[in-house]
């Protein structure tokens, strides 16, 4: 392929001035322990859905704090609650409490 | 003699005996009384309106028809008698308690009653019709009337020796009551409710009523009869007083304190008294909460009689901020529709049911919390469509010959993350030489109770029905479920009708009893935990202790059966934070180990991995232990 120099794809490169801080703070300040976690991804190798359907908890947080909003959401919808990941999260999240919160502050 | 006597105890009063004071049956006095009961009445009749209303026409249908068919009706009648009369679950829990109690209210009660009868046999008329006074009458009996001396009978005597006999039964609750007030522990109460303002006034009235009426009705007494109380009081007044100046003052204070309870009454604990009948009505006919603040939640919150029981019963209460979570404070916001409040100990609860089990009135407090839950979170947004399509491979799909003798095992999620319980229940069910499928062996969804104590119950039904499409397509005759908390809704929402729900402890059980599992017993001691959903959620408490005792010798815990301490990984709580629930899974490996035992047996997935990390001894899930013990035979 001849590289022109330019691409017709969408740019993937994130505007982090575009990411809303403060909605995230909104969010710290439900759940605070939202800021301790670490990625390590607990929560997803245990998803109940995501064995069914691609839903991260981990890369929901990692959208959230790029301002991908839509994207964390959609990574969140096939959550089922069953609180697999509360009971894994090795910094003690009370993961089922943020989903909701993302859920509420985030969602339509 | 004796003859003399009984005929003329069952012989006709002569009107001698009864003469009316005052002519035109009215004392300026009565009034506090009668504005009392007649602002009672009405609040009474538009509350149950309002509460009939907001029913649902359905539950509106199910209730007329319980009220009709005889079996509900008799229980009706039954559970009335036996909890608003005579209470025996505070009898039950604590029978001081129980004492104080049913003293004032029981008493109060006979008070009336006889009151009437005395009224009825008497002076008939009074009772008959309201320009009589038949609305106050019955009360200021003793004030209306004189009884002349010469024509005293038996019968009369009997009542006034039945009615001060009653008053020293409920002046010794009220000494009791206001003992509690200083020191509770003594009743056995360590935490009791703060009173509100509208309470304290109530309480207060209360309190003074009945050595009012001592009061009143002994400076009556020469004049309207007396027993062994009031007619001392009387002497001893009148050489006190030497006229009868105080008799006035006494009854106009007796009558205030009347008209002021009943206003009180419907902005306090005290309306619980009037509600707890219909509470019983609606529970019997199979109502369930739907708001959290309408129609049967109203009546359940209005049952509610402040006693604080459920304060030393909440498992948060291991720390003193968080006593302020107790169902009973959840009660008092809902009434004043405080939301901030209701909407922060909702999310808080740990749903362990503990507070309803122990409640003496009943109030299901933890339905109530998921039905506010509901108005917050049913609206989020959630896509299942991936539920739709999923179906597990069987052996007996791919065969298409789905057998009927087949047991079909669900271990849940939680399970999945313990896979030793999944091991040993496998291991059990083949030495019992049985049949069984897995159903979420590699993948699997979600049984939907979370999502149902979390208010979002539109989602769950959707996960219900996924799960209730593959355990009809599989054809199985008994579902295995290895966690209480699938356990529950299993049973309550499912609708699974001709498949038998069991818990592994039910079918371990089932299986020693029918000689199909054989354990070999060993002289280890342990002590078993019950799970929230298991027990108080669906009643188990039986089945995993008949099998223990075939293993190994079962030690008490300090709180155990309903009364059982969560372990507080709950999944009921929305907001607990992990340092709060570590502070809970100690006090519960605390109230285990009470008698010191070898080691702790569980028989939930999430309670095994709670207690694992607190406890000092060995823990291990009920099919782990019995797995340990299975001979040969």
């Amino acid at each position: 392929m001849i590289d022109f120099g330019f691409g017709i794809s969408p740019s993937s490169g994130i505007n982090l001035n575009n990411s809303d801080k403060d909605t995230f703070s909104k969010l710290a300040k439900m759940e605070p322990n939202v800021l301790k976690c670490m990625a390590c991804g607990s929560c997803t190798a245990t998803c109940t859905a995501g064995d069914f359907k691609t839903t991260s908890l981990r890369t929901a947080i990692l959208n959230l704090q790029n301002g991908l909003k839509d994207e964390a959401l959609e990574i969140l919808s096939g959550c089922m609650l069953c609180g697999k990941c509360t009971m894994v999260c090795p910094r003690g999240i009370n993961t089922r409490h943020l989903i909701l919160s993302i859920n509420k502050i985030y969602g339509k | 003699m004796i003859t003399l006597l009984i005929s003329d105890t069952f012989k006709a009063v002569t009107p001698e005996e009864i003469i009316d004071r005052y002519p035109n049956s009215y004392n300026h006095f009565v009034l506090p009384f009668v504005i009392g009961i007649v602002f009672i009445i009405t609040y009474l009749l538009i509350g149950l309106i309002r509460i009939l209303y907001h029913l649902t026409p359905q539950d509106r249908k199910k209730l007329l028809k319980s009220l009709v068919t005889p079996k509900t009706a008799w229980k009706n009648i039954k559970d009335i008698v036996l909890d608003c009369l005579l209470h025996t679950k505070i009898w039950k829990r604590k029978p001081l308690l129980g004492y104080m109690h049913s003293s004032i209210a029981f008493g109060w009660f006979l008070l009336i009653v006889l009151g009437h009868i005395e009224l009825a046999l008497f002076a008939p008329r009074h009772l008959s019709s309201l320009s009589e006074g038949s609305l106050y009458y019955p009360i200021f009996y003793r004030f209306f009337i004189w009884i002349n001396p010469a024509h005293e009978t038996l019968r009369g005597a009997l009542f006034f020796f039945l009615m001060d006999f009653v008053l020293l039964y409920i002046l010794s609750g009220i000494a009791l009551a206001m003992f509690k007030r200083v020191r509770s522990i003594a009743l056995g109460m360590r935490h009791t409710t703060k009173p509100s303002l509208a309470d304290r006034v109530a309480l207060y009235s209360l309190w003074a009523i009945f050595p009012l009426r001592l009061l009143a009705e002994g400076f009556t007494a020469d004049l309207s009869g007396g027993s062994f109380l009031t007619t001392p009081v009387n002497m001893l007044f009148k050489t006190f007083f030497g006229n009868g100046l105080n008799f006035m003052p006494t009854w106009w204070l007796y009558s205030i304190c009347l008209g002021l309870f009943f206003v009180a009454m419907p902005f306090s604990r005290y309306m619980h008294i009037l509600t707890e009948p219909l509470l019983i009505l609606f529970r019997n006919a199979g109502l369930k909460v739907r708001k959290p603040r309408k129609g049967f939640a109203e009546a359940e919150i209005y049952a509610c009689s402040s006693c604080g029981l459920c304060i030393d019963a909440c498992p948060m209460n291991v720390q003193k901020k968080n006593l302020k979570y107790s169902s009973v404070y959840f009660i008092r916001f809902l009434r004043r529709h405080n939301t901030r409040k209701i909407t922060e100990i909702a999310n808080k609860c740990l749903m362990c049911g503990k507070c309803a089990a122990i409640c003496p009135v009943g109030v299901d407090s933890p339905a109530i919390r998921r039905a506010h839950r509901e108005t917050l979170n049913n609206k989020t947004d959630y896509d299942y469509s991936y539920l739709t399509n999923y179906s597990p491979q069987f052996a007996t799909h791919e065969q298409n010959t789905p057998t009927t003798s087949k047991i079909l095992y669900f271990a849940g999620c939680m399970s999945h993350l313990t896979p030793r319980i999944i091991k040993s229940v496998e291991t059990i069910l083949r030495a019992a030489k049985l049949d069984f499928e897995f159903m979420d062996k590699d993948k699997g969804i979600c049984c939907g109770r979370p999502l149902m104590l979390a208010g979002k119950t539109e989602a769950a039904l959707k996960t219900i029905e996924a799960n209730r499409r593959i355990i009809k397509e599989s054809g199985c005759h008994t579902l295995l479920v290895s966690c209480p908390i699938c356990l529950k809704v299993f049973k309550e929402e499912y609708k699974l009708s001709g498949i038998r729900i069991l818990h592994y402890t039910q079918l371990i059980n089932e299986l020693i009893k029918d000689s199909k599992l054989h354990l070999s017993k060993s002289d280890s001691t342990m002590v078993y935990h019950d799970p929230c959903e298991l027990g108080r959620g669906c009643g188990i408490y039986q089945e995993p202790r008949t099998v223990l005792n075939c293993i190994g010798v079962l030690k008490k815990a300090k709180k155990e059966r309903d009364e059982s301490v969560c372990c507080g990984y709950s999944l009921g709580s929305l907001t607990l934070d992990e340092k709060e629930r570590t502070k809970l899974a100690e006090s519960c490996v605390d109230s285990l180990l009470e008698e010191k035992p070898e080691s702790i047996i569980t028989a939930c997935p999430m309670c095994y991995r709670a207690i694992r990390s607190k406890a000092s001894v060995a823990v291990k899930d009920f099919a782990e232990a019995v797995c340990e013990h299975i001979a040969d035979k």
